[in-house]
């Protein structure tokens, strides 16, 4: 089996999985039924790609392995996602400033994945980059919005960007396996656009009016399976049917 | 910009056009363009279909609804999903976009003038009620994936709009 490969896999889906389960849990408590519907789009985009992804992994397994397995049949030191994606829904101002902050690592990533060796990330890339851009649009647009909107939505923006900022540098950590991956050919190569990734996010900032946080202080972890206080709730919530009626099936 | 012609025996259309989007039942699956390839291989219908979106649920309908729709005429089907290459609004027949905007919703338009309608620079979004164009963008998310909804601001009435994805 490839090992790396899988591993590699993973580490990308599982910020797909996880975000779009976050913003799942917003089904129905949306702020405004317009926005509801665009975050649980935007959800679905998300677990869409996961599903592709996951596939994949599964095939590399063999054995039966499903797509299912892979989703609800790890531990939570398993999980190879972001911190980012897993920090709650504290206010709207956070679920925007996360989804921004990731959307425009999200396309940079995927604009780079689309020149990889291997086919089936080239494919899933393509297909995913579409949808991607369209979410980088959504939370920009709301960003300027709430930041440069009344002094109470300035207010909360600010404190969710100075509160997300510290999970940034994380993006741009190389892993062990992602290290072996870029080697060959097959990985994304972060370091090299996370100049583009501060220089857009500031961009946008600015034109909101929201202050960029000076903390040279950041989080990491969630790459290597070691998360926040929080994703063991996530995993009991996404788990749940899984882990009460094992093997069940839709 | 490639237009792949899909590959599809000219027998098999009558039970692929019988077949439509569940989500847009005006719309058959070839008016969609979701069908890559159908052909016939030892007796089995072996069909490639692509998503619109990664996560589109009509996806797995679709896929259950040709394999009714083939066993209907004594034929085993096996279906197969792909990704590449992904699928573009381009790939929608004039035929279908003309029945979409009867059904209510406003078809793709061109790439820049579809950024243009989405970011709210330009009025040229017709509305399928009153064929005005003083509309604007409500959410770019409307009821599905591939949807963002508009208003109009003549006769007053929200209609989605099929967005453009290349």
């Amino acid at each position: 089996m490839k090992e790396n490969l899988y591993n590699y896999i993973l580490g990308i889906a599982d910020n797909s999985l996880i975000l779009g389960q976050r913003l799942g849990e917003l089904c129905g408590h949306g702020p405004n039924l317009e926005t509801d519907i665009a975050l649980t789009n935007i959800s679905l985009d998300l677990l869409g790609q996961t599903r592709s992804y996951f596939q994949y992994a599964a095939k590399i397994v063999g054995d039966d392995k499903t797509e299912d397995d892979i989703a609800f049949l790890r531990n939570e030191r398993q999980y190879k996602n972001v911190l980012l994606v897993e920090q709650p829904n504290t206010h709207f101002g956070f679920v925007i400033g996360r989804q921004f902050l990731f959307d425009v690592y999200h396309l940079l990533f995927l604009e780079k994945m689309q020149s990889s060796n291997d086919e089936i990330l080239v494919a899933i890339a393509k297909k995913s980059i579409k949808e991607v851009s369209y979410h980088e649009r959504f939370s920009s647009d709301w960003i300027k919005r709430l930041g440069d909107g009344t002094a109470e939505s300035n207010k909360k923006m600010q404190e969710a960007i100075d509160g997300l900022w510290r999970y940034t540098d994380e993006l741009f950590q190389l892993t062990e396996v992602e290290k072996v991956m870029v080697s060959e050919g097959l990985g994304v190569e972060i370091s090299l656009f996370k100049e583009a990734y501060y220089k857009r996010v500031s961009e946008v900032l600015k034109e909101a009016t929201i202050n960029i946080p000076e903390s040279k202080y950041f989080q990491k972890g969630g790459k290597e399976g070691v998360h926040s206080e929080h994703m063991g709730y996530i995993l009991a919530d996404l788990q749940y049917m899984q882990r009460s009626y094992p093997n069940m099936k839709w | 910009m490639i237009i792949v012609q899909p590959n599809i025996e000219k027998k098999l259309i009558q039970t692929l056009e019988s077949v439509s989007d569940p989500e847009i039942p005006v719309l058959t699956v070839l008016d969609l363009g979701v069908i890559r390839e159908a052909i016939e291989v030892d007796g089995v219908i072996c069909i490639k279909l692509t998503p619109t979106y990664s996560g589109c649920p009509a996806m797995d309908v679709i896929g259950d609804d040709l394999t009714k729709a083939f066993s209907e005429i004594g034929k085993e089907t096996k279906i197969e999903l792909i990704l590449a290459p992904a699928w573009t609004t381009d790939w929608i027949s004039e035929a279908g976009k003309r029945k979409m905007e009867e059904y209510g919703i406003a078809a793709p338009l061109e790439e820049t003038a579809d950024k243009d309608a989405l970011l709210g620079n330009a009025k040229i979004v017709k509305c399928t009620n009153c064929g005005s164009k003083n509309t604007h963008l409500v959410s770019q998310f409307g009821s599905t994936a591939c949807k963002a909804l508009f208003k109009c601001d003549d006769c007053q009435e929200p209609f989605d709009y099929f967005k453009c994805l290349k």
